[in-house]
């Protein structure tokens, strides 16, 4: 088998840290790898990569089941033995199944009586192979409201291994989605680093610790990265003595700085724009990132 | 009446807006449905009376009765049994199971295959002083979020009004925590990613038929990005919060907004009037 590309996924837990800021960022300056967004449910880092789509496909994620109302006798079994809340009578008295809350696990079929319902696969999403001036990018867009998060982000992943190999690059870089379920779980997996974005904020803290115990279970070596150091100076040395009683390494801390919600404002990373210092911090944790990978 | 505060990207403020918002109501009860990082508890600093174990039905295989027919395995969907048949063996893979229920369904053998609860999480109830807290939360490794907010949803007081603070995203547990409400807020930020990830979540709140509006986290009096989208899209803008290191610093203490702005008290009051406003309207 051949050789599998060193996967670096960016983690925060808490949402809106700075994952797709400073993964945009990476991008910019890290060669020899493929981009990956595996944020699939609120995909943001196209804006500020702005892919050209080179090739896109469907996505079938769950079945979800159908109700032949003309097989239907009312018998309302399927309701009552569904467990996610998903099958309920409609005001013309009709079972009907509600496509969100459907999870496909098909027991309807096997508990309705008259063979009146099927599973039908649907369409939940889209993945894109695009072009960007800084390399490939995969990328993927889940329908609002639909679920399966994780094998999208699964899916993507093993598209970027596909076009590392064929292009021979050993890097992919991903920015992963907020959270510690399902979605975050298909995105650490397989992965050697997981940089986390933290903030000097008691949320940020909380939420770190909880991505931290994730990546350790599946084995993944985390860094820290501290975005808005300069808030909390206080919070800022808690999250120093907490790295360090659990021996993981921070390997940026970039200052709170307007500069950079005025640049995102224009769809520009804060290293292209004037933004000193958080730059220079920046281009401090890409090289230290190339070397580890 | 309950309000869920949801928002598409992470980080826009939910947690800011709701915790603030709940502390701007009277008879009021703040939930916590952000299972995978819920927050409220750093601001409100309830104290907890109450815990209860959030469990999920497993199957447990008893080989001494199981014939290892394999109708378990071949039903489930998620690949969460593997039957060797020639070995007598079974196997169950928990992370993967969805508590269906339908291995036990399809089980032709008395007793050979039994759902035992497993303890996927918990839910807190709690005070803030006269606020009521509840508060939901995924045990790490858990995949799936929804099925712990249904569960959470049984013991929302009827007769209060409510706050949900929803997680992340657009996908099912956002679906979920919103559902049987009376109105979205939606919390934004004037970013290009604020108002992408809002444009995704208003597709997906519209489908609802629940009424909602926006509140502005971080706004810059010079941007007006998301208000051109709202009056695109006729969209009423409830509220906005200003952006200030200020207001950045208290937060990373756990200071609720509605307490580190000036007119923080009259922000949220005006929110909920105009919500209140909204939902008589629309009923």
């Amino acid at each position: 088998m051949k050789n599998r590309a060193n996967e670096i996924v960016i983690l925060s837990g808490k949402g809106g840290t700075g994952k797709t800021t400073l993964t945009a960022s990476l991008s910019k300056i890290i060669k020899n790898k493929v981009i990956v967004d595996a944020d699939v449910d609120a995909s943001d880092l196209f804006i500020l990569l702005n892919p050209e789509v080179k090739k896109q496909e469907k996505f079938r994620g769950k079945s979800v089941a159908v109700i032949n109302q003309e097989k239907c006798t009312h018998c309302g079994l399927c309701e009552e033995y569904c467990r996610f809340d998903a099958i309920h009578q409609d005001k013309e008295g009709n079972f009907t199944v509600n496509f969100y809350k459907c999870d496909g696990c098909a027991l309807c079929t096997y508990v309705c009586p008259v063979g009146a319902i099927k599973m039908n696969e649907e369409i939940v999403g889209d993945w894109y192979i695009s072009k960007t001036e800084f390399g490939d990018m995969v990328h993927a867009r889940l329908i609002p409201g639909a679920e399966n998060s994780g094998n999208l982000v699964t899916m993507v992943k093993h598209q970027a291994q596909l076009m590392a190999g064929e292009k021979g690059l050993n890097r992919i870089i991903i920015d992963g989605p907020p959270g510690t379920g399902c979605p975050v779980i298909s995105s650490l997996s397989g992965a050697k680093y997981a940089i986390i974005v933290t903030e000097p904020t008691l949320s940020g803290i909380h939420d770190l610790d909880r991505i931290l115990k994730i990546a350790e279970q599946f084995k993944v070596v985390p860094k820290i990265v501290i975005n808005k150091s300069s808030l909390n100076n206080e919070n800022v040395s808690r999250i120093e003595k907490f790295a360090e009683d659990n021996n993981i390494e921070i390997i940026g801390r970039i200052p709170f700085d307007k500069c950079v919600v005025k640049n995102l404002e224009k769809k520009l990373t804060p290293v292209e724009g004037n933004c000193g210092e958080v730059k220079a911090e920046i281009e401090k944790i890409a090289k230290f990132t190339e070397s580890i990978f | 009446m309950w309000i869920t505060v949801a928002s598409g990207k992470g980080g826009t403020g939910k947690t800011t807006v709701s915790v603030s918002l709940a502390l701007a109501m009277e008879n009021a009860v703040y939930v916590d449905a952000d299972v995978e990082e819920p927050n409220g508890a750093i601001f409100l600093k309830p104290l907890i009376e109450k815990e209860i174990p959030y469990t999920e039905l497993i199957p447990e295989i008893h080989t001494d009765k199981c014939t290892f027919c394999g109708k378990c395995a071949d039903a489930c969907v998620y690949k969460a049994i593997v039957i060797l048949k020639p070995l007598r063996k079974a196997m169950f893979f928990p992370q993967l199971c969805h508590s269906c229920g339908l291995c036990a369904y399809v089980c032709p053998v008395k007793d050979a295959l039994i759902e035992v609860p497993k303890e996927k999480g918990e839910i807190r109830f709690g005070h803030s002083e006269k606020l009521q807290f509840i508060e939901g939360i995924l045990n790490l490794g858990e995949a799936s979020a929804t099925p712990l907010i249904r569960g959470m949803k049984q013991y929302i007081p009827k007769d209060k009004n409510v706050v949900i603070d929803a997680p992340p995203g657009t996908s099912c547990p956002v679906v979920e925590a919103t559902e049987d409400s009376d109105f979205i807020l939606l919390v934004t930020e004037p970013t290009p990613f604020g108002l992408n990830d809002l444009q995704l979540t208003v597709s997906a709140v519209r489908e609802m038929n629940i009424p909602f509006g926006i509140a502005i986290n971080k706004a810059e009096e010079k941007s007006t990005l998301i208000e051109d989208y709202a009056e695109r899209e006729q969209i009423p803008i409830l509220g906005k919060i200003p952006f200030e290191r200020k207001i950045a610093e208290q937060y990373s203490k756990g200071v609720p907004v509605i307490y580190s702005l000036d007119n923080g008290k009259e922000i949220f009051a005006e929110i909920y009037t105009k919500i209140r406003g909204m939902v008589k309207n629309e009923k």
